[in-house]
């Protein structure tokens, strides 16, 4: 048994036929080709996977295909636009908040929605915030200051100082 | 990780959903968030043979006061919780424990009435609905019926939903005035189930004497637990340290943990007593 | 002082510049082994065995085959038939690729599902029946030494226990006499636990065979592509798949921690069944398989000891190791070294004796262990001498940091021979450690711990000034299976003056297609903007041992200066031909020579390059390109002092570390970003085995947390927020007096943390508490001693 589902992934609309059970991360990763989205665990644990579905970030690895069907879908691929990088990728750029950049794609995604829910979060809230998701490589201080960053590019306050504190 | 296929079904009204329960049987599942099914399936531990999304029902998610009680919609997300203007005031409690079920994507998709249905005495809100007596609405094919919380966790992970029940609501009475409520459980780490957790609700008189006592507690019994004992040690007194101390005993006594990576039973019971001991002076604080 | 001499526009040494892998990264694009897909791939799926040990006694796979997609099931027997059953470990001994008629540890792989997609071989999978005969299985290291233990290896020749080595370090007769006449001993028993190093990505492959060509192209998550190209050599070599056939890919990695230096069976089985059908094959394992069955880390029982005056003055150390190996030894480490350089144990302190001796122990468990972000068993002997220091000092009652700043080697001492043999090259540890005191507010913490115990609170500051040894390793020691160490570098600088390096490493995320340019660029002039790294692929870049151990700067990094100064020299000698003067007249300065006091009269790197295309002197051999094998004189030495101030709370038992300072010294630096981000995240892989992580099995060989829901990798919330700094002490042997510093913080951080929490509750008598130390171990120990 397939269904029809229409999807907008990253402002394109399509419409495919998917098994029930096809987890929207396999949908987008190996129907759709845009691999920018990982798949790091099991158990919905490790945020890898995660990507906007209405604006809303959630583990695409604990999702079916099936109910993302007429919902608007912004992976890592749809971040940048023709004027340039998402803050948030500048963010991440800027202050070294990305080593192997396998937990990246998703940790930037859930960085995109709690700063639309909070464009000035303190850095416990940002800790908070970002505690579905398991980076080994960083140790998070730089992606706390990837997201400080962004969040005062968003506001349009002045850039932070990227220069690192190794003193 | 991959769930074994299944047939699936999105019924748009709640009649719909309820005839496909009638019809499919006891081998298909409501799927609501998906965050408590999707992994059991996903390791196969789970594999139903239909599945029934309930999730394109309109209706079934809100937030408000009503008739005396908050109501919440079953399929009403963790994180509406946590972003509601209704909760901060009078429900602190919903705080206190929203913001430690998983994390914020999994707030973002799991629902309140997922985390009761699941009948997990590892999930947070049945302590949380213990403590503030709330009651569950379960639609059937004969309608709607309430069931007091107190009757609705029995045996491990059962709940009193019938095969072809869905739960719709949750009504929480609006406490009186003098009312404080308090979540906390301890944790691994963040998004872990809970070593142990304690949720409090008490109102207290003008004269400081307690009027009404809710004590729920998490992951230290087969099911959800509601703390009678200490509750009774608690009413109709003024709640001193002695008053507290003995009501945290007796709820490190009544509870039946088991020992597990987080802890041992000695541990675990240990915990409960503390936990009941701050919730309560949480509880007490905000009552002011 | 960081040595920056180049202006930012070249971005030599010292400047932090941005990242160049970023971009990909950020969009999407970065290329990992699961994004690959070839045209009529095929997809495994591997069934494991629910059982520690077990005879296999039947595979039934009918309802298997039976599924649309499933194409075939592999087992042991039908690798058997090309005699690809079996593998060698880097430790040279041997390991299963499938079992034929036993399984050795729970989740072992017992055969493989071949389907056209992962939906259907996993399907597959789960129809599988495999009917075992369990046995009990042998999980306790110590009872696998008894006599009356079950032989787990009888396949192996003239075997009659579970006993796989014994290896010995230092003087144990002048050790004993130490001890013996000694003032004060103090001893402890510990166990470093099994933990995993846990890669957001798990392992996997593509397995591509051409049978028209008889080529095998391999894309696998390997941090030694090269090494294992000639393992892959080596195992199927007598079926035709011989070395110059074979292609090894890595393309990105992410995370590899050590945990991708193995060869798992699970890449033998791909490339065996791409063989057979001639397809590709790709292989993605999922978390539970890759916690449960990929190597291990660490897994030591060690029983340290001190011997020191009542003074204080430290005299000796000794070391007894049990090694809990799994079924087979499947160690990374140098082939002579079978506990790694555990040896560097004796620490920062200069003392004269020291003895350590190493059991190694067959189990029904995984194999391994692999150098888990820590240059091969360096952290289980860092942990050792800082706990161990730390119980001296409550011994006799001084200050742990006094006690360390009396006993450090002195600055001027070095180069410093230690009592097990290893030449320290550099150090400043007291410099180091007083920078962190100085940070922390050392005095001030110990006077409100004072005031804390009056009140009954519980406040620990714990001090871990550890010696790391790492850039493995110098050829007339270190091999690897026999392939000497060194590493290598490739630079061709095309007639524009942009280049393209090569090298033997892989990074995982370590930075180096932005710390090998900054090299090249502080050697040549070129800026690092122009300088393409590349790395991973066999077929072009220059053999090496690849990148784990913190070796890459030390061994690669100073390939790349070296050969850049070959370039550099080829240079001068064009631009004294263009500029028609003798070599020695000419000077160097970043991205020119110039005539000795004529600055006007000079020539660009960018024109030498040209020239040496297209106007190069008479019988110069022309091009602008060169390769560097580095063989290291010496092995590197950074240093460290790390200081961990801990609050916990007496009710509950939890542990909040309130602040954590570390004060690393890694030479001379690339890229000061870069260095930062490697500590801070070694950190949390540090507190990490200290608070949270370690693999647990029970009696029944049952793994109990295979899951990120119960294997705790901590997340931002339980990381705290890492206060950093450094010194910098050059290497004196290496070009660019530079030592590595990856690992540092993952072998310095965890007695750090062990001894805050320890020294939160030494006045209750607590002397040693075993990592991974949570609330609930606490909390007994409060109980145990009457404290609650």
């Amino acid at each position: 048994m397939t269904k029809e589902i229409t999807i907008t992934l990253n402002g394109e609309k399509q419409s495919l036929e998917v098994e029930p059970r096809l987890l929207l991360v396999h949908l987008i990763r190996e129907n759709l080709n845009q691999t920018g989205t990982h798949i790091g665990c099991d158990t919905s644990s490790c945020g890898a996977c995660t990507i906007l579905v209405d604006g809303k970030s959630i583990k695409s690895c604990t999702m079916l295909a099936i109910q993302a069907d007429g919902k608007e879908i912004i992976t890592v691929e749809g971040l940048a636009t023709t004027e340039g990088l998402h803050p948030i990728q500048e963010g991440f750029k800027e202050n070294h908040g990305l080593h192997c950049g396998f937990c990246t794609p998703g940790m930037m995604m859930r960085a995109v929605e709690l700063l639309e829910n909070n464009p000035n979060p303190t850095e416990e809230e940002i800790r908070w915030g970002i505690s579905g998701n398991l980076c080994r490589c960083t140790g998070y201080n730089n992606i706390v200051k990837a997201i400080q960053y962004a969040g005062a590019k968003i506001r349009g306050d002045e850039l932070p100082s990227t220069e690192p504190e190794f003193v | 990780m991959i769930p074994a296929p299944f047939d699936y079904y999105a019924p748009t009204t709640l009649d719909e959903a309820i005839s496909l329960l009638q019809e499919l049987g006891d081998e298909a599942k409501i799927l609501a968030g998906g965050h408590s099914l999707l992994p059991m399936m996903k390791l196969r531990f789970a594999s139903p043979e239909q599945l029934i999304d309930i999730n394109n029902i309109p209706g079934l998610s809100y937030i408000k006061e009503e008739d005396g009680f908050l109501k919440i919609g079953a399929l009403t997300k963790e994180a509406e919780l946590e972003h509601s203007d209704t909760i901060p005031g009078k429900y602190p409690i919903f705080l206190d424990a929203t913001k430690l079920i998983a994390d914020p994507q999994v707030r973002n998709m799991g629902t309140i009435g997922g985390n009761l249905a699941h009948g997990d005495a590892a999930n947070d809100h049945p302590a949380v609905m213990l403590a503030m007596r709330a009651e569950v609405v379960a639609t059937g094919p004969e309608g709607q019926r309430t069931i007091p919380i107190d009757e609705f966790f029995y045996g491990f992970y059962m709940t009193a939903l019938g095969e072809t029940d869905i739960l719709t609501e949750i009504r929480i009475p609006i406490p009186a005035a003098g009312t404080g409520n308090a979540y906390h459980k301890l944790e691994r780490k963040v998004g872990d189930y809970a070593t142990a957790g304690v949720a409090v609700q008490l109102t207290l008189d003008s004269e400081g004497v307690c009027t009404y006592a809710g004590i729920g507690l998490t992951n230290v019994n087969p099911t959800p637990l509601r703390a009678e004992r200490s509750e009774q040690a608690l009413l109709g007194n003024k709640l001193t340290e002695e008053v507290i101390a003995q009501a945290a005993q007796f709820a490190s006594e009544d509870c039946n943990p088991s020992d597990d990576l987080r802890g041992d039973e000695e541990y675990k019971r240990a915990m409960v007593g503390v936990l009941t001991k701050r919730m309560i002076h949480k509880a007490m604080e905000r009552a002011q | 002082m960081i040595k920056c001499d180049t202006p930012k526009e070249i971005g030599g040494m010292g400047h932090s510049m941005k990242r160049k892998e970023d971009d990909r990264f950020i969009q999407g694009k970065g290329n990992y082994v699961d994004d690959i897909k070839l045209p009529g791939m095929l997809y495994m799926d591997i069934v494991r065995s629910p059982y520690a040990y077990a005879k296999i006694k039947k595979i039934n796979t009918d309802a298997a085959m039976a599924i649309d997609g499933v194409v075939a099931v592999v087992d042991g027997k039908a690798l058997e038939q090309y005699n690809l059953h079996w593998m060698p470990t880097l430790m040279s001994d041997t390991q299963m690729v499938l079992p034929t008629d036993t399984v050795m540890y729970q989740a072992q792989e017992v055969c493989a599902v071949i389907a056209t997609s992962r939906y259907a071989a996993r399907d597959g999978k789960e129809a599988v029946i495999v009917e075992y005969e369990p046995m009990k299985p042998l999980m306790d290291p110590y009872k696998a030494l008894n006599d009356d233990a079950p032989l787990l290896r009888p396949d192996k020749e003239g075997k009659t226990d579970n006993h796989i080595w014994n290896w010995k370090a230092g003087d144990k007769e002048k050790t004993d006499k130490v001890f013996e006449e000694a003032d004060v001993t103090v001893k402890e028993q510990m166990h470093i636990p099994r933990i995993h190093v846990a890669s957001i990505e798990t392992c996997g492959c593509v397995a591509d065979y051409d049978k028209v060509n008889n080529h095998l192209t391999m894309y696998m998550t390997t941090q030694a592509p090269h090494a294992i190209r000639t393992v892959i050599a080596l195992v199927a070599g007598h079926v035709g798949l011989t070395e110059e056939k074979i292609r090894v890919i890595s393309p990105d990695i992410g995370g590899g921690f050590g945990g991708k230096v193995p060869v798992y069976p699970g890449y033998v089985i791909a490339i065996a069944v791409s063989f057979l059908v001639g397809k590709p094959v790709k292989w993605i394992e999922d978390r539970s398989e890759n916690l449960q069955a990929d190597s291990f880390a660490r897994d030591y029982h060690i029983t340290a000891e001190m011997a020191a005056t009542k003074e204080g003055k430290i005299l000796a150390t000794r070391f007894k190791i049990l090694a809990d190996h799994g079924y087979t030894d499947a160690s990374a480490n140098p082939s002579k070294f079978p506990t790694g350089l555990y040896s560097i144990g004796t620490g920062s302190y200069d003392y004269g004796a020291s003895y350590m001796e190493a059991d190694a122990v067959y189990t029904n468990k995984p194999p391994g262990g692999v150098a888990y972000r820590c240059s091969f068993r360096v952290t289980e002997a860092v942990h050792a001498i800082e706990r161990i220091t730390d119980r001296l000092a409550l011994e006799i009652g001084k200050d742990p940091a006094q006690l360390r700043m009396e006993n450090f080697i002195k600055k001027e001492d070095f180069p410093w021979k230690s009592p097990t043999g290893w030449e320290y090259d550099s150090g400043d540890y007291h410099a180091g450690l007083q920078k962190a005191m100085d940070a922390v507010g050392y005095d001030e913490l110990r006077k409100e711990q004072a005031e804390k115990r009056a009140k009954g609170e519980l406040m620990g500051i714990g001090i871990s000034t550890f010696t790391e040894i790492v850039g493995a390793g110098p050829s007339k020691d270190f091999d690897i299976l026999g392939i000497k160490m060194f590493d290598s570098a490739e630079i061709r600088v095309h007639p524009t003056g942009k280049a393209i390096a090569r090298f033997g490493t892989k990074s995982q995320g370590q930075g180096h297609e932005t710390t090998y340019a900054q090299i090249i660029a502080q050697e040549l002039g070129i800026p690092m903007e122009h300088i393409q790294v590349e790395e991973g692929d066999t077929d072009t870049a220059p053999y090496g041992l690849g990148t784990y151990a913190s070796r890459s700067t030390p061994t690669a990094g100073a390939a790349a200066a070296v050969a850049a100064r070959k370039l550099r020299d080829k240079a001068k000698k064009i631009a004294a031909y263009l500029l028609e003067v003798s070599e020695e007249d000419l000077e160097w300065e970043p991205g020119k020579f110039f005539v000795k006091g004529a600055p006007e009269k000079s020539k660009t790197i960018q024109e030498l390059v040209f020239a040496a295309y297209t106007n190069h002197p008479q019988g110069m051999e022309a091009g602008f390109e060169t390769t560097h094998y580095y063989d290291p004189p010496n092995l590197t030495f950074p240093s460290g002092a790390y200081i961990c101030v801990v609050d916990i709370d007496k009710e509950t038992g939890q542990i909040d570390v309130r602040r954590f300072v570390a004060i690393d010294d890694c030479g001379n630096i690339i890229n000061p970003m870069i260095v930062q981000g490697q500590v801070h995240g070694g950190l949390t892989q540090g507190i990490a085995p200290a608070m949270y992580e370690s693999l647990i099995y029970d009696d029944d060989g049952n793994i109990l947390n295979g899951t990120f829901m119960d294997y705790l990798v901590p997340t931002a919330v339980e990381s705290p927020s890492w206060e950093t700094g450094h010194t910098v002490t050059p290497s004196p042997h290496h070009p660019i007096g530079a030592k590595g510093v990856g690992e540092s913080p993952t072998v310095g951080a965890p007695p750090a943390i062990a001894n805050a929490i320890v020294d939160a509750m030494s006045h209750l008598g607590v002397t040693h508490m075993e990592i991974p130390i949570t609330p609930f171990k606490v909390w007994k120990t409060l109980k145990e001693k009457g404290a609650i």
